[in-house]
């Protein structure tokens, strides 16, 4: 997500590329190099005006060590700081009250209501908890609806009043109803509101005097520009917000926000939203964003990722047959699925370190396996186990049920047995070893 | 009345409405853009005032005052790098003829928005089809909603397409709208392809005669490529039923944007060739200064801006007024 910024930060370093020291001239420029940089990617001006100076002073002041290239020096000064700047550790929500209220508010269009749902998806999975949804937003057309149809995919509850248009007696009411029917979680979804109306920002404020929330969640779009300090600002004035939530991140070149709004208002950032699927919610670690940042990558993020969602007996279903020699092309599809659950293959092909850059323009995205599962779906369960079986006229039927050619069907048959014969060869892997597949791109492509 | 002359109508009446209307356009106009203006103008003031040329601390706040404004760094540096070449010329600069320059090297930068007039020419017997693309949450339902009700105002007919199937109740918005508005809608199920929508859309809009059809289609982020791709697809399908549709492709920018809006017009240009820019939710802190890098870099002309969240608030962009309401004091 911060390819542009890390590639234009490569770009400064290659000015210290071949120095041996550190020197105040040579810093300089790099400095001015990685502070338009930062600005480009809507970091805060004065934010970023600081930061380079603290860097260079770290900088100079730093011995350069023998193993060390001052440009690597630099490189580990700068994650540091950058890791420093957004908050040194992740932070977490506080859950312990009964219910636990959480008031979420933000400017219009950053993303609230899609983040209420994901939070209640992630609070069911990941904390065993039972989240109540509340539709405050009763002033945007359909936005109770919206609400409604996230709830129901993310299969929680959502109270709403239809006839209801005073915010605060809605939310009052809801954690009443929230507590008589062993709600653990309440989430408030509100209307998205410009830190200057000074009606809605009062309403807010009365919301919150009245439920009394146990964590205020400010949303944020990641593409917010220098106005992203102002607001962030303005609503912690009013509200003194618990955290914030940087949404859209799944989109390009930037990170501004990121490196500012925790400096600027001293709030953590505690959630990233990464897509527009409901499980698209991660927890912010500002050491890894850090990483990213420079180009590093995020293999921790990654690892997690896939242990995650990769289910450790199926694994070891697929090992056995694996070992007997009956892998086909229906466990194939399960193995397919397990990955897409992972998430969008270029973002987990980003945070392999070097693979980032390198893919930057490069089409993956996540129909990349429509192709195989469609030639997949296409066989009959007797083929799908039998892939021997497969002879040319089964192929002509599959490739025209598949809408594909014949000589997509073999291509995918021989990428088949060569992925049948590399599992077997490093039995009793788990989700390392896929990452291992992975990193060696030998991923069947169409 | 023949369509050409409703439209041509239509426009006219923006420059042509009563002068206590233009002044009260005016006025919220220069509300809206208030912050932009006292931050911009007391700064450059405060900067310049007393001295008897730019040196480079002065150079350096303007700088920190284009960019704050989210004016980017390139095109910052494109119009301090034309102040610099004035000083060399005139030693002495006051504050006045500064900002007089700034001006005029800001309007220079911003594309003039073409009448849409001159486009519907071409178009007769056919609905006029507008295709509004942007990228999530930027008001994209909302700038349709203000469109059709300044249509319908004209006396144009108007039918809606909600081509947006895919996020949670984005079809219950813009039905939501159309009844506020009194404008016909057409829609199917969620999740249904959205070109058959717009095909369905523009379809029914010519059996009705109507004069424009407005498809609005889901947000998505400029990098995803298949989502960049359904929306040529959709634009495609258009063309099918009327030559030459889409007529105008609209791209709606969030005012709050920083310089990734110069990247969402580069990426939706691409696929589907915009020609003008709708900036909403000026009426916030945000100064929507990227529209400036935008029009430079794109050649992209601003057409609509959003200044609120009333049917009303959309006005017809217009970069004298734009400048001048940065600068006017």
């Amino acid at each position: 997500m911060f390819e542009n910024l890390s590639e234009k930060l490569d770009k400064a370093f290659k000015v210290l590329k071949g120095q041996g020291s550190i020197s105040e001239i040579n810093v300089a420029q790099t400095m001015k190099e990685i502070r338009k940089a930062l600005i480009s990617a809507d970091v805060d001006y004065k934010t970023a005006k600081e930061f380079t100076a603290t860097v260079k002073e770290k900088a100079l002041g730093q011995e350069v060590l023998t193993t060390l290239k001052p440009g690597e020096l630099l490189t580990k000064i700068m994650k540091d700081e950058l890791a420093e700047l957004m908050g040194s550790s992740s932070s977490e929500l506080n859950l312990n009250s009964k219910p636990a209220i959480i008031l979420v508010a933000g400017l219009q269009g950053s993303g609230k209501t899609t983040f209420c749902g994901k939070l209640a998806y992630f609070l069911k999975n990941h904390n065993k908890k039972s989240p109540l949804l509340v539709a405050c937003d009763v002033y945007r057309p359909a936005a109770i609806d919206q609400i409604s149809v996230l709830a129901e995919q993310v299969s929680a509850e959502v109270y709403k009043e239809i006839e209801n248009k005073d915010p605060i007696s809605i939310s009052s009411n809801a954690v009443k109803y929230a507590k008589k029917n062993n709600h653990d979680v309440v989430i408030i979804d509100t209307a998205g509101r410009l830190a200057v109306d000074e009606a809605m920002m009062t309403e807010i404020t009365n919301i919150k005097s009245s439920i009394n929330p146990d964590e205020i969640l400010f949303v944020v779009d990641s593409m917010t520009g220098q106005d992203a300090v102002n607001t962030a600002k303005a609503f912690n004035h009013r509200l003194d917000f618990n955290g914030v939530v940087l949404t859209k991140l799944d989109g390009d070149t930037r990170g501004g926000a990121a490196l500012t709004i925790r400096s600027v208002v001293d709030k953590p950032i505690k959630f990233i939203g990464t897509s527009e699927k409901m499980e698209g919610l991660d927890i912010f670690h500002p050491d890894r964003m850090a990483s990213r940042i420079l180009g590093m990558g995020d293999v921790i993020s990654l690892v997690e990722r896939a242990q995650q969602q990769f289910d450790e007996q199926e694994a070891r279903k697929i090992q056995k047959k694996i070992a007997k020699n009956t892998f086909g092309f229906d466990d194939f599809l399960k193995q397919i699925q397990q990955i897409k659950k992972m998430g969008n293959i270029k973002d987990l092909a980003g945070m392999i370190p070097g693979v980032g850059k390198a893919i930057k323009d490069v089409d993956i995205d996540d129909d990349a396996f429509k192709g195989i599962e469609s030639i997949i779906y296409s066989m009959t369960p007797y083929e799908r186990s039998n892939p021997n079986v497969l002879n040319g006229s089964r192929k002509k039927r599959i490739a025209s049920g598949s809408g594909t050619n014949v000589q997509e069907i073999n291509q995918l048959i021989k990428q088949f047995s060569q992925m049948g014969k590399m599992m077997k060869m490093m039995q009793g892997g788990g989700a390392s070893k896929m990452m291992e597949m992975m990193k060696g791109n030998n991923l069947p492509r169409f | 009345m023949a369509f050409f002359d409703k439209i041509k109508n239509l426009f006219n009446n923006n420059d042509k409405v009563s002068s206590e209307e233009s002044s009260q356009k005016q006025k919220k106009l220069e509300k809206s853009l208030e912050k932009t203006k006292t931050s911009l103008f007391n700064k450059i003031t405060k900067t310049v005032v007393g001295k008897s040329k730019i040196d480079d601390n002065d150079l350096d706040d303007i700088e920190e005052i284009l960019i704050t404004s989210d004016i980017g760094v390139e095109t910052s540096l494109k119009i301090i790098d034309r102040l610099e070449k004035r000083v060399e010329k005139d030693k002495y600069i006051n504050s006045d003829e500064l900002t007089d320059i700034l001006k005029k090297e800001i309007e220079e930068l911003l594309v003039v928005s073409k009448d849409i007039t001159l486009e519907v020419d071409s178009v007769e017997n056919v609905p006029y089809v507008i295709m509004v693309v942007g990228v999530n949450g930027v008001g994209k339902t909302t700038t349709i909603g203000k469109l059709a009700h300044k249509f319908k105002k004209a006396g144009l007919k108007v039918v809606l397409g909600a081509a947006d199937t895919f996020r949670a109740a984005a079809v219950d918005q813009l039905v939501i709208w159309s009844e506020r508005v009194g404008v016909d809608i057409v829609k199917q199920a969620m999740g249904s392809d959205p070109a058959s929508v717009a095909f369905d859309t523009i379809q029914s809009a010519m059996s009705k005669n109507a004069d424009v059809v407005i498809i609005d289609t889901a947000g998505r982020l400029h990098n995803k490529i298949n989502l960049m791709n359904e929306l040529s697809k959709i634009k495609n399908v258009m063309n099918k039923v009327v030559t030459n549709a889409p007529h105008d492709v609209l791209l709606v920018l969030d005012a709050s944007t920083g310089q990734n809006a110069i990247e969402q017009a580069k990426q939706f240009s691409s696929v589907t060739q915009v020609n003008s820019l709708a900036l909403t939710k000026l009426d916030g802190t945000a100064k929507g200064g990227v529209v400036i890098g935008i029009s430079d870099q794109l050649q992209i002309p601003v057409r609509y801006i959003g200044v609120g969240e009333g049917m009303e608030d959309l006005q017809m962009f217009n970069k004298e007024d734009f400048v001048n309401t940065l600068f006017n004091n």
